[in-house]
């Protein structure tokens, strides 16, 4: 019969496998970013130049440097990697079902991660746009420290109601795809115990909720303090 | 009680196939859901029309040989059971049912409601087996100690009908809990261990060649399976798969 292994790539288990190790790299990702985002909360020009010099950190220190590549090839990976599973699983079924209740058995965002995934990199390309671009290669007015003010270029896009609203909206979606993504990660590298399993559902729920929460509360912070307008 | 019942007709596996509608009066709530189909198939017949082809055996729940995605649930509303378990009192007069067949790539139609689930057999040859002397001088299996607990949990996935509800169900047409089962009622045991890194990788890539979808971890199957099957078979696999693969020479 069949003897030689796809192994780690190819699979089906090994896709993913590769679907939960990117995914939950991002999610440490996703902590990171937002302890950077926090330093928004401090207003004016102590916030402001302390924001830009953590922003030229970022973009000039090796070792962030190289967990900015992770991350790069982690979403490319995980967006590969997870269309082509969509691909395979609507062709496993070709003629599907005049009457389906898919809601009885399973939760909505379990049912929708291709979808929610999709929208999740669509915000990321517009995100991207709007300010790792600009940081890397446009053009930017600098501080009093000299270094580039992405603070300005940050907090004058989120005092835009549609730019807020959209960046929200986005957000709402990343929560769902985490709330069914972050603990199941853990079910396909095949951690199911009687004992962590329930513990490791409570705490990647509560991450799933709670970072996002954290996105959207600088967000509207910005919207509504108008900080650039106060300077 | 009198329905409407809109059944999926297809003359064979090439063959394009729709849903039909036939009024059914005077079920009883104490038949079954295949006896219902028997009744309605005695009044096609004698109508001159072509009776609905539907699988089915042992009609007690144990061989896992009726399939049927029934109002839009595989085996019907009730939990835990299979399409000969469920009666006629799930519904109410005036109901519409719709009965439509197991819907997989891996599962081609025969006939109607019939479906070919011989890729489940496939997948046990590649590696649902283990090796032993059986020239005469085998040993009691109770001679080995097996921890209680590992034992049950072994005995759990055997129980397995391998009926397909699981595929059915999963909006991937994924085999998942299947062959999760099949691989942890061998590998939870000490007779299933030297087999057991090739019995994963086989059964899985055997899997993957039936054409079967990839599992998203909704727990539908789950759900959906009339033997509850645990959801904490797929992990062992996933995790028996994972080492074999790292270890593995091939």
């Amino acid at each position: 019969m069949s003897s030689t292994s796809k192994g780690l790539f190819g699979s089906s288990l090994a896709r993913k496998y590769w679907m939960a190790v990117t995914g939950l790299f991002l999610c440490t990702f996703l902590v990171g970013h937002l302890f950077g985002n926090l330093q928004l909360f401090v207003l004016g020009e102590e916030g402001r130049l302390a924001f830009n010099a953590y922003g030229h950190f970022m973009t000039t220190f090796p070792l962030v440097k190289i967990l900015s590549y992770l991350t790069y090839i982690s979403i490319l990976l995980h967006t590969v990697d997870g269309i082509m599973l969509a691909r395979q699983n609507r062709a496993a079924r070709p003629v599907g079902y005049v009457k389906e209740k898919q809601s009885v058995n399973a939760s909505w965002a379990s049912r929708k991660m291709a979808l929610l995934g999709i929208l999740t990199l669509f915000f990321i390309i517009v995100h991207m746009k709007s300010f790792w671009y600009e940081m890397h290669f446009g053009v930017l007015g600098k501080d009093s420290n000299g270094n580039k003010d992405l603070w300005t270029l940050t907090v004058t896009a989120f005092e835009q109601w549609w730019y807020a609203t959209f960046y929200v909206v986005a957000i709402i979606g990343l929560a769902f795809h985490l709330s069914h993504g972050a603990q199941s990660a853990f079910q396909t590298l095949g951690v199911n115990h009687p004992k962590y399993t329930p513990i490791i559902k409570n705490v990647m729920t509560a991450f799933a909720w709670l970072i996002p929460a954290g996105f959207i509360a600088v967000a509207v912070f910005l919207y509504v303090a108008q900080p650039g307008q106060n300077l | 009680m009198d329905l409407t019942l809109k059944i999926w007709r297809q003359e064979g596996p090439q063959t394009k196939g729709e849903m039909k509608s036939y009024p059914i009066a005077g079920v009883e709530e104490d038949m079954s859901f295949l006896e219902m189909l028997d009744y309605l198939n005695e009044q096609l017949i004698d109508q001159g029309i072509e009776p609905v082809v539907f699988d089915h055996d042992c009609r007690e729940g144990i061989c896992g040989m009726c399939s049927l995605f029934i109002n839009g649930e595989a085996h019907g509303p009730s939990r835990k059971i299979t399409t000969c378990q469920l009666h006629m009192r799930e519904f109410k007069d005036g109901d519409t049912i719709y009965i439509e067949p197991f819907r997989a790539k891996a599962f081609p139609i025969v006939k109607d409601l019939m479906v070919d689930r011989s890729a489940f057999d496939r997948i046990q040859r590649a590696g649902g087996f283990i090796s032993v002397n059986t020239s005469g001088n085998t040993i009691d299996a109770n001679a080995i100690p097996v921890p209680k607990e590992d034992a049950d949990k072994a005995f759990d996935a055997a129980t397995c009908i391998g009926c397909g509800a699981c595929v059915a169900t999963c909006k991937n047409s994924s085999a998942m809990l299947f062959a999760s089962a099949k691989i942890s009622q061998f590998s939870l045991l000490p007779q299933g261990q030297p087999e057991a890194k090739e019995r994963v990788l086989n059964m899985v890539n055997q899997m993957d060649l039936e054409g079967f979808g990839n599992c998203t971890n909704t727990g539908a199957c789950e759900v959906e399976c009339p033997k509850g099957i645990s959801l904490e078979n797929i992990a062992r696999m996933n995790r028996d798969y994972l080492l074999a693969s790292l270890s593995s020479n091939k």
